[in-house]
């Protein structure tokens, strides 16, 4: 029996020749993830605890990049602490207010290699799987353990395999997959286990695409979100400026617990409602519900080809009067992107707000919060109720195209039926 | 406060059994989220039994169905049911998240298929967490669930990840 890619990854940051699903193993850490919201506090404890350096200054990465810019003098505050506890540890990764979210960054500045193990005090630090790398969600004890030793243990999860087929019709994306396979199988299908997605379809998938899918896998539980690197990841990897890679996958004839077969084009444009991930449906049982608020970014799909695919369904038309339409490239390097391509000019004329680089109001903790009885579509990932101000407000969430059809609209809308007429 | 850290490896106490998906939100209400762990552990599960945090005694398990702990990542959940003295919770499932905080502030943890069947509220229960096997003394049912690896009890021995860290701070290797 061969390794899957989860225990692959695990077997090598094990240091063991082979592991199996079920198995505990300590493993060794190639990179930690802290943002701003635990940064604080995790290195605080490490104070306390009495470990006076982190296991590798390399191989932490710090990012600013939830409360930016700082919409509170606490939360000003609290950014000061980060940045003396970084300069005192040597920390040599450092993204400050500004530069973008985390699970942006990570891919797009080269900290992510596939085949590695990543840990980050965020959930959906499964994202690197898009790299074919292990990423994890850790909690903050966990953490602080981490950064003094280098090494955390790990149960090798199951895991469920996607064999990916066909293509994609136009106006549907790899959110659409998502959201479909997060409504089809439901919001813990994958606890606790590993998602690999392959066949035909993935490999054609761009890394853009790949990023969207495995930062949401944790929405169904998984632990890490798999794609195997190949020569889209090399070219990724090169196009950032950095090193090429070898490609990594699963072993051929690999143990899975479960294979789900998806046909690419059988799909259409998803929605999924208040207030759970997996309550989802074709845009176009909810097409008409007006919005109050259209929100295109976070880590999910804040990048520049979400902006050229909201662009492209604007094509040069205005926002509906009234529609507040929020817009956040996932960081400086796409925001510069997008200026030089013009997409900016082009989404700004069609009436969109742009905010910082960050993760803006995805998780409500500031600008653009929604208050009692507002509706908003948003291309983010989470729909709990209250995550994004009042608790009776509603999120719904879908891809850049729907989005940028519904604030064409004023109401959530199918974006292959606002098409502008060019005959 | 009462001291769980556990001397041996086998636990003897009585059940407060739970359902299905109880989750953070339950375990740690977020009302309470920013409270001290004193305030935050009396409203440990109120909402589905309102008795439990006032009546639960050091030493008592916790036994429950499948994904227990789902949501989100707060450790305060965990935190929370070893500050009322829990000793162990053993369920069908855990989620993942919340699996690895309990161990990480040294609340120990069993995954055992069929342990919601076996028992009820007030019964006892027999856990060992080394063989995983969990008995019901009153029925004579034995099942065995997941043994805890070495590694997990070496950090529950300590009393949790950053007792351990204490205990023995990373040397030169
Ligand atoms: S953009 Fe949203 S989901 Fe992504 S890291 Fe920020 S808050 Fe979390």
């Amino acid at each position: 029996m061969g390794m899957s890619m989860a225990e692959r990854i695990l077997a090598r940051a094990a240091n063991e020749e082979r592991v199996e699903a079920g198995q505990f193993v300590v493993a060794d850490i190639d990179l930690a993830l802290l943002h701003d919201i635990f940064a604080a506090g995790v290195f605080d404890t490490l104070n306390d605890v009495g470990i006076e350096g982190v296991f590798d200054p390399d191989k932490a990465v710090v990012v600013i990049d939830h409360f930016v810019p700082a919409p509170s003098a606490e939360a000003a505050a609290v950014h000061e602490r980060i940045r003396a506890h970084v300069a005192r540890l040597g920390i040599t990764s450092f993204y400050d207010a500004g530069d973008g979210i985390c699970h942006q960054l990570l891919p797009e500045r080269g900290h992510i290699r596939p085949g590695t193990l990543v840990v980050g005090t965020d959930s959906h630090t499964t994202t690197y799987g898009a790299l074919g790398a292990g990423g994890a969600g850790i909690g903050t004890s966990d953490m602080v353990y981490a950064l003094a030793t280098g090494k955390l243990w790990f149960r090798v999860p199951e895991t469920m395999r996607f064999e990916l087929t066909g293509e994609l019709m136009d106006q549907v994306s790899w959110k659409d997959v998502i959201l479909h396979l997060a409504g089809r199988l439901g919001a813990d299908a994958a606890q606790y286990m590993a998602m690999e997605f392959g066949g035909p379809g993935a490999a054609r998938a761009d890394m853009s695409s790949r990023l969207t899918v495995s930062n949401m896998a944790v929405e169904m539980g998984a632990k890490f979100g798999l794609f195997a690197a190949d020569e889209v990841t090399d070219k990724y990897l090169r196009d950032q400026g950095g090193e090429g890679c070898d490609p990594f996958g699963p072993e051929i004839d690999a143990n899975y617990a479960a294979v789900h077969d998806v046909q690419l084009s059988d799909l259409s444009p998803q929605v999924a409602l208040p207030h759970e991930i997996d309550n989802v449906s074709p845009v176009e049982e909810v097409a008409g519900l007006k919005v109050n608020q259209c929100f295109l970014g976070s880590c999910t799909n804040g990048r520049i080809e979400d902006l050229h695919a909201a662009a492209e369904v604007l094509d040069g038309r205005k926002i509906a009067p009234g529609i507040r339409f929020l817009v956040s490239p996932a960081s400086r390097r796409v925001l510069q992107e997008a200026t030089r391509s013009g997409v900016l000019t082009s989404l700004i004329e069609a009436g969109a707000t742009i905010l910082a680089p960050g993760c803006g109001p995805c998780f409500g903790g500031h600008g653009g919060l929604l208050g009692p009885g507002e509706r908003c579509i948003g291309t983010h990932n989470r729909n709990f109720i209250g995550r994004m101000g009042s608790s009776q407000a509603e999120i719904y969430l879908a891809s850049p195209a729907t989005v940028a059809a519904s604030a064409l609209t004023g109401h959530i809308a199918d974006p292959r039926e606002v098409r502008p007429d060019h005959g | 406060m009462a001291d769980t850290t556990p001397t041996d490896e086998k636990f003897r106490g009585k059940v407060w059994r739970f359902d299905d998906d109880i989750s953070t939100d339950v375990l740690s209400p977020g009302a309470f989220a920013l409270d001290p762990v004193e305030v935050r552990m009396l409203h440990v599960l109120e909402s589905v039994n309102p008795a439990f945090a006032a009546e639960v005694e050091s030493g008592d398990v916790v036994v429950a169905g499948r994904n227990f702990g789902c949501g989100s990542s707060r450790e305060t959940a965990p935190e929370n049911l070893k500050a009322l003295g829990v000793a162990c919770v053993v369920a069908e499932s855990f989620a993942r998240i919340f699996m690895r905080n309990a161990v990480a502030v040294g609340l120990p943890v069993v995954v055992c298929s069929g342990v919601h069947g076996v028992f009820d509220d007030g019964d006892t229960a027999e856990v060992d967490l080394a063989s995983g096997l969990v008995h019901n003394p009153g029925t004579g049912t034995q099942l065995r669930g997941d043994p805890l690896p070495e590694e997990m009890r070496e950090i529950l021995h300590a009393g949790g990840i950053l007792a351990l860290l204490r205990n023995s701070p990373p040397g030169p290797d």
